[in-house]
């Protein structure tokens, strides 16, 4: 203790103050990782199988796109889209970090990647790009609480995640986390420039076995117009048997 | 008198080869220079007027605010109806609707998997339409390298040279990767009926074209159109005559309002052209103006010359007790004949020249090779009406000029020494 009384003397940083800020930001990390993971526990599954609608609101009209998605993790998912008769047969395969789109007009398996994952998906305010990246946000982001806020009648932590790997869309994000039942009311989403790129609002939380789960959640991209995307959900079973040749190309064509 | 000069100079070849000679060059030149510079500013104009901007554009407003990106989603709807609004207002306008899009274009192995892919710009035409202009408008019918232009629906044109990049021949298939109209990704393949090439690189190297009810389809477009480009029934662009017609169009009402509102623009007012528009003209002026001053300075230092040439003639002339006068004034007929016929001669000259320019054209392409930019790659010449008197500037005003000043010294000439200097 005194060689480093002696060493932190020479260098005039006062010892006590480093504690305390090892200490504290040590815990704030630890509380905000806590409640990042309390959340995951809702809403990461082993797998899941649930069917959707998601209303797009466009420039002159709205469009809406019913699919269904079998997900294990986050590494593999299978979505088939089965409205309206444009899209209908149209699939997607996602394992790990590949995507294919599978297009029945052309009978073609065209793999995503590069500049195209940032195209929206469907016309929507989400991106391939946003659905790629599944990772768990203990692992992308550190995180800490900077306030509270009530949300329709909920108190929530506000939580601050900063990009602590380089390979992220979002260098930073804010999360509105619901106190009680441990499911993100709001977030927002943001460039390294600070620039705010996308937020999602998350309601219609419901009790399913044992984990809270938004039922609906609606997307915008704040660098365009329009009123954004409406992601619903419309039937969501946990846990299930997922034959496993749907996570191939071949199914695709099927 | 006239005939007796004009006997004299025939008779005289010194007096009148050598200045008829500078003249016929001097306005030969000043003709081809004047047509080419025409040409080669109006010949950039069209290209691009056929290509991308039309004489006339009609578009919705926001499409026209954000152009350079090809927003589709901004497009203009019910284009039918428009099309009729516009025929009935314009008779001296053809018009046709074209999708301008990017996206990629892919292309299969055997087994349907990716053999190679490129990023490509796209139009959408009226091709399969009989009578349609577009063919002619863009020249595909000459530009054709291989293949055939595309004669049903789900075929279409590659650039020659993106053809080759990716290893892509008249008779298979690829897949165009695009953006719908709403903004979800598209996959619609084609056949490849053949390739053409403008002698553009920038074309050449990534272009796809197909007929736009194709590509309707292909985006989710139906009825729809980035854009509708109108062409004067003359031919040539008319500045002044499309401003009128794009003014007339602010009073014709229409169902959108709002950022969808269709808006028409001239093609000088549309991006740069009207920069160019302007500045063609300027140069256009500036360039010719420059040349015939310079050649009047020659033809005005040749006709002093001519004049000075003379010293001993007029010398003889007045001792023999003509009058000054007449002495001056048979100097400036002769340099009018002079003049007139070296202009006649010289324009006719100049106006054949500029016609074989005009015919066959100057190839630049093998300079143009690896230019990304939208440049005729052969130069022609254009006559125009000014191109049959322009010559006569240099020609004729500036020959009498230069005989007027040097005729000039007659009246300095005194009697009393007239003889000695016949003696020297």
């Amino acid at each position: 203790m005194l060689i480093l009384k002696m060493k932190f003397k020479n260098m005039r940083i006062n010892p006590v103050f480093i504690v305390v800020l090892l200490f504290f930001s040590g815990s704030t990390q630890q509380d905000g990782d806590d409640i990042l993971k309390k959340v995951e526990n809702n809403i990461s599954s082993e797998n899941r199988v649930f069917e959707s609608t998601m209303t797009i609101y466009g420039n002159r009209s709205s469009r809406i796109i019913t699919s269904r998605t079998y997900a294990v993790g986050d590494q593999k998912s299978y979505t088939e889209y089965l409205s309206p008769a444009r899209e209908q047969g149209t699939k997607m395969l996602k394992l790990e970090n590949q995507l294919w789109i599978y297009s029945p007009s052309t009978d073609r398996i065209i793999q995503i990647s590069g500049h195209m994952l940032r195209q929206s998906v469907m016309g929507s305010d989400l991106s391939y790009e946003d659905m790629m990246d599944d990772r768990k946000l203990t692992e992308v982001y550190s995180s800490r609480i900077v306030g509270h806020e009530e949300i329709d009648g909920r108190d929530t932590w506000i939580l601050e995640l900063t990009a602590k790997v380089t390979d992220v869309a979002y260098y930073s994000r804010k999360m509105w986390i619901d106190s009680g039942r441990y499911i993100p009311l709001r977030e927002e989403l943001y460039a390294r420039s600070g620039q705010l790129l996308k937020s999602t609002s998350l309601s219609g939380v419901e009790k399913i076995g044992q984990r809270w789960f938004p039922t609906n959640i609606l997307y915008k991209d704040m660098l365009k117009k329009g009123a954004g995307t409406e992601f619903n959900i419309t039937s969501i079973k946990f846990n299930q048997e997922i034959p496993e040749y749907i996570f191939t190309k071949a199914a695709l064509k099927q | 008198m006239i005939e007796f000069l004009f006997k004299g100079l025939i008779r005289d070849g010194s007096r009148s080869r050598l200045p008829l000679l500078v003249v016929i060059i001097g306005v030969a030149l000043t003709i081809l220079l004047h047509a080419y510079i025409t040409g080669l500013m109006g010949e950039t104009i069209e290209m691009n007027a056929r290509f991308s901007n039309g004489h006339l554009k009609v578009m919705t407003k926001a499409y026209a605010e954000n152009i350079t990106q090809i927003p589709n989603d901004l497009a203009l709807v019910d284009v039918n109806e428009l099309l009729d609004v516009l025929n009935q207002n314009y008779d001296g306008i053809d018009w046709s609707p074209r999708i301008h899009f990017g996206g990629l274009i892919d292309v299969p192995d055997e087994e349907g998997e990716t053999k190679s892919q490129g990023p490509a710009v796209g139009m959408g035409i009226d091709l399969l339409t009989p009578g349609s202009a577009e063919l002619q408008r863009l020249n595909l019918t000459k530009s054709l390298v291989r293949g055939k232009l595309p004669a049903s629906r789900g075929e279409a044109l590659l650039g020659e040279g993106f053809s080759v990049k990716l290893r892509v021949d008249p008779g298979d298939h690829v897949t165009l990767i695009g953006s719908t109209m709403d903004g979800s990704m598209s996959f619609y393949n084609f056949l490849v009926s053949g390739t053409v090439s403008f002698g553009q690189e920038a074309l050449d190297g990534g272009s796809i074209i197909a007929d736009i009810e194709d590509v309707r389809y292909a985006l989710n477009m139906e009825n729809a159109a980035g854009e509708i480009v109108g062409f004067q029934k003359g031919g040539l662009y008319d500045n002044e005559l499309a401003l009128r017609e794009a003014e007339k169009f602010k009073s014709i009402p229409t169902d959108d309002s709002g950022d969808f509102a269709p808006v028409m623009k001239s093609l000088s007012q549309q991006g740069n052209m009207g920069f160019y528009v302007n500045m063609s003209k300027v140069w256009s002026t500036y360039i010719s103006l420059v040349f015939v001053i310079a050649m009047s300075l020659v033809l005005w230092n040749a006709g002093l010359l001519g004049g000075l040439r003379r010293y001993g003639e007029i010398g003889v002339r007045l001792a023999m007790g003509e009058e000054k006068g007449h002495v001056y004034r048979t100097m400036i007929y002769e340099s009018a004949m002079i003049g007139i016929a070296g202009s006649i001669l010289g324009t006719l000259i100049g106006l054949f020249f500029a016609w074989l320019i005009q015919k066959y054209g100057i190839d630049i392409s093998g300079l143009m090779k690896g230019s990304s930019i939208l440049f005729p790659a052969v130069l022609r010449a254009k006559i125009t009406a000014a191109d049959f008197y322009i010559g006569f500037i240099p020609g004729l005003v500036s020959t009498v000029t230069g005989t007027l000043l040097s005729g000039i010294g007659i009246y300095k000439r005194q009697t009393a020494t007239l003889f000695k200097e016949l003696d020297a």
